[in-house]
């Protein structure tokens, strides 16, 4: 039996969680945590590291910092080489500073058949950025994602957590101009 | 294995016998029947990645991993049907896809599992002709090199951080094409037991980083020896081109180093061609030292010797490392009893000689029966640092549910979960004491403690457990107290029904201690032959600024002696300024010999390398001594002649921890505002690993240099990391240590390793000290 069959954790928990986060972000984890077995808290990685990148953390949501991970890591007492490796695996994972808004553009079969070619050219073109930059003004970031489940909808793409279905460059501009 | 527990598989045509749900690999593998793998290792978990081990079973459409697939009764499996070879071959593909071919530039070619496989299973030419993937090289730290272009992904080395080594390093980061091994954010891995990962990869990207670009592995012989720097005395390939040690690899021996092999083992062999080793014979003429040949220096050393003894043959004292063979202990002894000293010790750090002695100290148990403990009590010791080996087999038994209690005077970095009960060196004993009366002990300084709740339920749980143990080490070993603490022990672990062990100091503590390298009747031990300084000393393989309990005391008996004989693989100032005359002594690796490991296995080796310049063997040494002092019985012609004679003698021996407690021994350690607490550091246990430059560039040895105390007791002495401090002691010169708060140092004590530069100023290991900044 090995380290995927035992719950992974440091040998010690270290002390201070009180000083991690935000009371709003600590009880959005111990919700995750208490969902399963007491020792297993290293399944409510996925969702903790939702919880601080979604918050304000320092004042740039939207990213998870070198010290987010850590946080993340010392609160849920596991090794950080552990959380590393599940922020790196994840692409809904942000490692670095994003955007306001994050445009996630599904290039994956249904949507490029539909023409999603066309959608991503036209927001390049729009927004003056290729894929995975950022405008100069921290606006927008444009991404490129895989099938996001929404084929029948196709071409698609998400922003933030809302799903925009059966795009056209004219939709596109609508959308964006409806964002603040 | 009986009979209906064993089910018939068929492989190759070929009828296996098998345990039920053991896994395919397994069963091949205790057959002889190979099958190509890179991800599967024994020790480790199984992973099933890289999908090399690919085979075919009989009514299964395609291809199963040997290693995941469990046996069943009637199984019918071929490793070499076309099916298997395809899918074998598809993988080996797939492998080549991103790895590059820099074989030539590779150290790990000529010896790549990779390389091996290909062969058998690769195409002469790639079918991929796009770009390969490039991996940039973290640098994790001085022992292991990185070249993670070359990584196949089999995480044989994350899993071996989580599993082994106990803290998870290394990781797979990214994933998919952009998976990486590595640590993510660079830093050192600061595992004793790193350097294993250099075996367990397949392929170049983690290598020795000493040894890289040195040889190629057909250039090298492989000679067998046994580790010397603790009592484990882990099995080892040496690996020599043109009679030079370049490297040391574990051979497997799961009694004692399973498949393992500490970083001290295995870098030591450094100092073999350290700047300072001794390679003439030395002596001092009118506070010179000049190089001689072997006569004129043996011809002093026995002059010298006897002139010291005049009449009066305990007017000289022999102190030996613990970490001497056999043979050499023995000659040592024969030679100073046949000068009529009866002043002899191995037991160089140990500072309290209260108390009858346990007859021959030792584990108390065999290595392997470590991890069956359902609880083992560990006093005065850090066996992950001390004995690498041995604190690895005491995680094993942690992580399959034995509690582990350690009694310290500070808090331990430990890789598994373990109850630590901390305080400062002296109330440390007290709470020894406390378990003891719990366990039901009256006499002595149990009377003045009133015993707490949790010492009671831990010696309930003690009584009650099926297999405990009550270990005692160097720390202990080392306290003014010994004698007061062993006893406490051992009244606990026979309350409680419990077995007691020693960890024994050096790698034939337990030899020395079976021959007697002990005082003799009315002889001086360690201690009280430099605290009455005599006439004469024979150091064998020490250095007194580093071997000593107390090197202030020992340097300044030393100086005072008429003549000092020192037979020393090494040169060091401080055997310079005290010695008169220094033989140069050939190392563990180029020297035959005998040790005693710890559980009482006696392993022989032969001198795999030649000794470095004009060094000798020490026991050709002790015997030209002993015959050039007119002393009988000293015509050896063989290493084995004297082991066969040291054998006789030890007649039917054995280790035995047995002693008659004794209640009155009392508490001595006064109360201080300040009480040190001297480690012996992993890396600082012996001549030759304080002269590894790998070993002394790891966290361990550097974090080893600062003196640390209570961020409390900081901010009280007004001292912030970083600040210079002098430390004084009584009877010792001042030394200067850089400070550094840190809360595993309890209030009221100050953590300052001995055997580290700066510390041969210094006295005992624990006691007051006095510090102030610089």
């Amino acid at each position: 039996m090995g380290f995927k069959m035992q719950p992974m954790t440091v040998p010690e928990p270290a002390p201070g969680k009180d000083q991690l986060f935000t009371p709003e972000i600590r009880a959005e984890i111990d919700r995750w945590i208490a969902k399963y077995p007491a020792e297993w808290k290293q399944s409510a990685l996925m969702a903790a590291l939702v919880a601080v990148q979604d918050a304000d953390t320092d004042n740039n949501p939207g990213w998870l910092s070198q010290k987010d991970l850590d946080d993340v890591a010392h609160y849920l007492d596991l090794p950080p080489i552990a959380v590393y490796e599940v922020a790196t695996f994840y692409s809904m994972y942000e490692l670095k500073p994003v955007g306001r808004h994050k445009i996630c553009v599904c290039t994956n079969v249904s949507c490029m058949a539909c023409g999603s070619d066309e959608i991503v050219s036209h927001l390049e073109g729009k927004l003056g950025i290729k894929l995975g930059q950022t405008t100069e003004d921290g606006h927008y970031t444009l991404k490129e994602v895989e099938c996001l489940g929404a084929c029948g909808g196709a071409p698609m793409f998400q922003i933030g957590k809302q799903y925009y279905e059966n795009l056209t460059p004219d939709r596109v501009d609508e959308i964006l101009d409806g964002l603040e | 294995m009986t009979e209906e527990s064993t089910i018939t598989i068929e492989v190759d045509g070929r009828a296996l016998k098998a345990a039920p749900g053991a896994m395919l690999i397994d069963v091949c593998d205790a057959a002889g029947i190979h099958i190509p793998r890179f991800c599967y290792h024994r020790k480790l978990s199984l992973s099933a990645n890289c999908r090399m081990c690919l085979v075919e079973v009989e009514k299964v459409p395609r291809p199963l991993p040997a290693c995941v697939t469990p046996v069943n009764d009637g199984m019918k499996v071929t490793t070499n049907s076309p099916m298997a070879v395809e899918a074998q071959k598809g993988a080996m593909e797939f492998l080549l896809i991103n790895h590059p071919l820099d074989c030539p530039i590779c150290d790990q070619g000529g010896e790549c599992e990779l390389q091996d496989v290909a062969l058998g299973y690769g195409s002469d030419a790639s079918r991929y002709a796009e770009a390969k993937r490039v991996v940039a090289d973290p640098d994790i730290g001085p022992l292991v090199a990185t070249d993670l272009t070359r990584c196949i992904h089999c995480t044989r080395c994350v899993r071996f951080g989580a599993e082994i080594a106990g803290i998870r390093e290394l990781g797979a980061t990214g994933r998919g094409d952009h998976m990486t091994i590595g640590t993510y954010v660079e830093h050192a891995m600061g595992s004793e037991l790193a350097g294993n990962v250099i075996d367990l990869c397949p392929v170049g990207a983690l290598t020795s980083k000493p040894f890289r670009f040195q040889a190629r592995a057909w250039e090298m012989v492989q000679r067998d020896g046994i580790a010397a720097h603790d009592g484990v005395g882990s099995n080892v390939h040496y690996h020599l081109r043109r009679d030079q040690i370049l490297r040391v690899h574990p051979k497997d021996n799961e009694a004692v180093n399973e498949c393992w092999l500490s970083d001290r083992d295995r870098f030591s062999y450094q100092a073999l061609s350290a700047a300072d080793r001794l390679l003439k014979p030395l002596v001092k003429q009118g506070g010179e030292w000049r190089e001689t040949d072997w006569q004129s220096a043996l011809e002093a050393a026995a002059q010298g010797l006897a002139q010291a003894r005049g009449d009066d043959g305990n007017q000289l004292g022999g102190l030996l490392s613990p970490s001497a063979s056999l043979e050499e202990l023995y000659l040592a002894k024969k030679l100073m009893r046949g000068l009529g000293s009866a002043n002899l010790d191995h037991r160089l750090r140990q500072a309290d000689f209260r108390g009858d002695p346990p007859k021959v100290p030792w584990l108390g148990g065999p290595i392997a029966e470590l991890e069956e403990q359902d609880l083992v009590v560990i006093i005065g010791a850090n066996p992950r640092k001390d004995q690498p080996l041995l604190g690895h087999r005491i995680r094993k038994a942690a992580m399959k549910g034995a509690e582990v209690v350690y009694f310290n005077p500070l808090k331990l970095d430990l890789n598994y979960r373990a109850a630590q009960w901390v305080a400062n060196p002296r109330d440390w004993v007290l709470e020894v004491a406390n378990l003891a009366k719990a366990a039901g002990v009256r006499k002595g300084v149990v009377n003045k403690i009133k015993v707490a709740d949790h010492h009671k339920e831990l010696f309930k749980r003690l009584k009650a457990a099926d297999k405990a143990l009550v270990l005692v080490g160097d720390l202990a070993m080392g306290h003014p107290d010994y004698g007061l603490l062993r006893c406490l022990a051992a009244q606990v672990a026979e309350a409680a029904g419990a077995r007691l062990g020693f960890l024994t100091p050096g790698a034939n503590g337990v030899g020395a201690a079976l021959l007697g390298v002990t005082p003799g009747e009315g002889g001086l031990d360690a201690q009280a032959m430099l605290a009455e300084p005599r006439k004469g000393y024979l150091l064998l393989g020490i250095d007194p600024g580093f071997d000593l309990e107390n090197p202030a005391q020992g340097l300044n008996a030393l100086m005072k002696a008429e003549c000092v004989v020192a037979l020393s693989s090494f040169r060091s100032p401080d055997l310079e300024t005290v010695a008169d005359v220094i033989l140069p002594l050939a190392a563990a690796p180029e020297s035959a010999g005998t040790f005693f490991n710890i559980e009482g296995t006696q392993q022989g080796f032969n001198g795999a390398a030649p000794p470095a310049g004009e060094a000798r063997p020490g026991w050709k040494i002790l015997r030209v001594l002993g015959n050039l002092m007119n002393l009988g019985g000293f015509d050896f012609n063989t290493p084995l002649q004297v082991r066969d004679e040291a054998l006789g003698m030890l007649g039917d021996a054995a280790p035995d921890n047995g002693f008659e407690p004794d209640p009155a021994l009392e508490l001595t350690l006064p109360e201080a505002e300040l009480l040190r607490i001297g480690e012996l550091p992993i890396y600082s246990v012996d001549p030759m690993v304080r002269r590894a430059p790998a070993l002394q560039a790891t966290a361990d040895a550097q974090d080893a240099a600062y003196l640390r105390l209570n961020p409390e007791d900081a901010k009280r002495l007004g001292f912030t990391a970083g600040d210079r401090i002098t430390v004084s002691q009584p009877q010792a010169r001042k030394a200067v240590f850089e400070a550094r708060p840190d809360p595993a140092v309890p209030q009221g004590a100050v953590a300052l390793c001995t055997a580290i530069p700066g510390s041969q100023a210094l006295a005992g290991r624990f006691g007051e000290v006095t510090l102030e900044k610089a």
